[in-house]
């Protein structure tokens, strides 16, 4: 009984850790898809994770800070759209741009508002995004198994968990069953072919990279306002980059992109819960180890155990009409 | 089917179009008769694709009028053009390799925000489309899977489904072999019948020939000429595009070969994903005689003929060059030695390998021997000498203009062609590896190639030729070898080929001809 508590428990931290970057790893999908190198998703999940706190602060509203969240997210798309689309700018470089653009702004902005050494004023409940509980969830709470599966991990998270939960069927269907989805698709691989079929390659775009900053926001909002009571500085700690490696491992298809995001949740659950145990054999294991335990398997599973990864054709090259 | 009106298909009044400096069409005027098969031809850079794309709505024109069955019509974007009936298959396929055929042919005409019914309305649509017109094609197969002419079939299909009245193909044979293209001929002709409007854009003489009803010529942005085509013939359509007298056939006498001075034995070329794309082909070239190997674009010529030329590692076999073995398995060879011991190369890709595109034509004219002694003084370039040099080679191959300070970019294709042409040929080899001497390359300039390739011969040079025009390996090869897939599949002496023979073994289909009379192979 104990060992399945204590699984269902790491489950539980995996759905939690995972949440952010399954988000994230989607507003990639949407925007490589097209054909639009994303590096950027840490930005403007930082960007959004600050918005949202900021929000929250002032309004004392999740919701006007899942507003605000959002808002700057996109801003912050738009801007890479604009650089990337519009100006045919290399997008590594403009995405790198962001990134750095949304660390020292949110440094900035945060010690000159709060002066707190760049954190945002601590968040009541009232301002945050809370657990939710289930229907029935505290009634099953005790059958064996299934009552814990369904109480501790399915019931108990927060609205963006559940948002992220919804957004991958969504994704997928939208990519593979709708006229968007197969034009966004089409836009990637051969441009002109969209072109000539008398569809303008801007405005796919821009709609691709619209949709990556509505995504980024709610993870940004979640980081900072649900899983969190307030924002930190660089609170989002390479939590965009690894999302953009899962979306590589995925192949730049939704399913396998989300299991490689609960693959990486998985392994800092079991990371935090291994610190301070003595591992059978090898004793305790330093902390620092322990949370490096990820990046290592990220380095390993990146160079060489997911096979050749295809990406979309026409990614990182600006669209230009012949001549 | 379109009742015959009086109005034309398609009426161009006065179209202008200028990039920057370059005056691409100059006020042209082009009327096309309903259900007839027009050819445009003319060189490159005459503007037969710029004008297409004005009519296709890629680009605006700057000024004129598009009437299209007889009523003004602006076509601001494709969109537009296709809403008016307009279809086009463009010369590089505009398809999405990764999307089925079904996927592609609903792209931009899904009919709904949902995709399942529209591909049920098109399943059932193209079912009938590839009955009445025969465009075979498996709807649910991977387009990168399809072999080239099956692929243009699906750009056919694209455009018939979005109710093409009218058809532009630009350059429709480039990729196909020949029974590829002779099927496409058999879908023009059905879809005239049927009562299509199709313009055929090209500058092969043949197909206009072949295919055509009535045939305009473009010259330098401007439309020259209308003819019926059976009223004209190849030579006065070849004196109208080049503007002058064109011989379409350089002359020769019968080959005299000599001693074999190339031999290549059980070659094995494996490309970088370790694919191997040159099977075990043996061949030998005596000196004076020109060897062509045909075959369709990417069937091993081209890995063969950089292996010769000590560019590409062999896998396995040899190469002997004037009885010395200059490569095996385990000793590559490299270009600079091979230069040496008499072993010339005109790469097919004068652009990527030929030549470097920002420098001068002197700089480029001595690219591979800047080593020599001739060209150097001490450590340092003799660039007097370059010049001078260069500017001798231009005369006796005229190229034009005869700059050797203008920048390699700024010389037409076959001009940068005749570059590489002097600075191989005027090294003096013994063998001269050609790789597509003509690709790009105007009419006029064709004849020069030629006649320099035939003169190298005559000196009593060993020539092999590789080259996707089988009209060029018909007219200067003294034995023919057909390359598919990685093998030599059969050889033909140049003066007996029957080129329905020719099409079926560069397809792969026939086997080694039993009419491979003249097989003088190891």
């Amino acid at each position: 009984m104990e060992d399945v508590t204590l699984v269902v428990l790491i489950l539980d931290s995996t759905v939690r850790l995972s949440a952010p970057l399954v988000l994230a790893a989607l507003a990639g999908l949407f925007s490589e898809r097209s054909g639009i190198i994303d590096i950027g998703l840490e930005g403007k999940m930082l960007g959004a994770a600050f918005a949202a706190a900021a929000a929250a602060a002032q309004t004392g509203s999740p919701w006007a800070g899942l507003a605000a969240g959002i808002a700057v997210s996109v801003a912050l798309a738009l801007l890479h759209g604009f650089a990337c689309i519009t100006h045919r700018g290399n997008q590594v470089v403009s995405g790198v741009a962001l990134n750095i653009l949304a660390t020292g702004l949110t440094a900035v902005l945060g010690i000159s508002w709060y002066a707190r050494g760049g954190r945002t004023p601590p968040l009541g409940a009232d301002a945050r995004f809370l657990p939710i509980t289930l229907p029935g969830a505290e009634a099953v709470r005790d059958a064996p198994v299934l009552g814990a599966l369904y109480s501790e991990l399915l019931s108990g998270h927060s609205f963006p968990v559940y948002v992220a939960c919804l957004a991958v069927p969504l994704a997928a269907w939208t990519l593979y069953r709708t006229r968007f989805g197969l034009r966004l698709r089409a836009v990637g691989e051969n441009p002109l072919s969209v072109d000539t079929a008398g569809i303008s390659v801007p405005g796919l775009r821009y709609r691709a990279v619209i949709c990556a900053g509505i995504l980024c926001g709610v993870a940004g909002t979640y980081l900072s306002i649900a899983q969190s009571a307030g924002f930190v500085r660089e609170m989002t700690a390479g939590k965009g980059y690894i999302a953009l490696a899962a979306l590589i491992f995925g192949k730049w298809r939704p399913l396998p992109a989300t299991g490689a995001c609960l693959l990486f949740g998985l392994l800092d659950a079991v990371a935090i819960r291994l610190q301070g145990t003595p591992l059978p054999g090898i004793g305790e294991v330093p902390v620092q180890f322990i949370q490096a335990l990820p990046y290592v398997l990220t380095v390993i599973l990146l160079a060489g155990f997911i096979g050749r990864a295809i990406p979309p054709r026409a990614i990182g090259i600006p669209y230009v009409k012949e001549r | 089917m379109k009742e015959p009106t009086a109005a034309p298909a398609i009426e161009l009044r006065g179209i202008d179009k200028r990039f920057g400096n370059v005056h691409a069409n100059r006020s042209i005027d082009l009327r096309v008769a309903h259900g007839t098969v027009h050819g445009i031809v003319g060189e490159n850079g005459a503007g037969k694709s710029t004008l297409m794309s004005i009519l296709y709505g890629f680009y605006q024109a700057d000024d004129g009028e598009i009437l299209i069955n007889g009523r003004p019509t602006v076509v601001r974007n494709s969109a537009a053009a296709i809403a008016a009936g307009i279809g086009m298959v463009h010369q590089h396929f505009m398809l999405v390799e990764t999307f089925s055929v079904l996927e592609n042919v609903v792209l931009g005409a899904e009919g709904g925000a949902l995709l399942a019914p529209g591909k049920a309305r098109a399943r059932t649509e193209l079912a009938h489309l590839a009955r009445e017109y025969a465009l075979e094609v498996d709807i649910d197969a991977t387009v990168g899977d399809l072999p080239v002419g099956q692929q243009q079939r699906v750009e056919i299909l694209k455009a018939l489904y979005r109710g093409a009245e009218i058809l532009v193909l630009d350059e429709p044979t480039g990729a196909l072999t020949p029974p590829e293209a002779d099927h496409l001929f058999r879908i023009l002709r059905l879809l005239r019948d049927q009562g299509k409007t199709i313009i055929l854009i090209t500058h092969k003489l043949r197909e206009i020939m072949a295919v055509t009803d009535v045939v305009s010529v473009m010259r330098q942005g401007a439309m020259v000429a209308h003819r019926r085509t059976a009223e004209t013939s190849m030579e006065e359509l070849a004196e109208l595009m080049v503007g002058r007298k064109v011989l379409l056939r350089v002359e020769k006498t019968p080959a005299r070969p000599g001693r074999e001075v190339l031999r290549v034995e059980h070659l094995r070329v494996a490309d970088g994903y370790g694919v191997e794309r040159v099977k075990d082909v043996s061949l030998s070239v005596h000196a004076g005689e020109i060897v062509g190997i045909a075959g369709v674009s990417g069937n091993g010529q081209s890995e063969l003929l950089e292996a010769i030329a000590g560019i590409r590692p062999l896998a396995d076999g040899r190469v002997v060059l004037n009885g010395q073995p200059v490569a095996t398995r385990r000793r590559g060879s490299d270009p600079r030695k091979l230069r040496h011991l008499g072993l010339a190369h005109v790469p097919e890709d004068r652009h990527r390998m030929g030549l470097i595109l920002p420098f001068e034509a002197c700089e480029s004219a001595i690219l591979g021997y800047q080593d020599d002694p001739r060209f150097n003084i001490g450590p340092f370039l003799d660039y007097r000498t370059i010049v001078a040099d260069t500017a001798v080679k231009m005369g006796a191959f005229d190229v034009r203009p005869s700059d050797p300070h203008l920048r390699t970019a700024s010389f037409s294709g076959g001009n940068q062609q005749k570059i590489v042409l002097a600075r191989e040929i005027e090294h003096d080899p013994d063998v001269l590896l050609v790789g597509q001497p003509t690709r790009g390359v105007d009419i006029g300039a064709i004849e020069a190639i030629h006649r320099r390739l035939i003169a190298m011969r005559d000196a009593g040079k060993a020539v092999l030729l590789v080259s996707v025009e089988l009209d060029e390996i018909h007219m200067l090869a003294d034995r023919i070898l057909v390359m598919s897939n990685g093998s030599i599949v059969g050889e033909v002496a140049g003066d007996a080929v029957d080129e329905g023979q020719l099409g079926l073994m560069m397809a792969g289909i026939a086997p080694a001809a039993s009419a491979a009379g003249a097989g003088t192979m190891p």
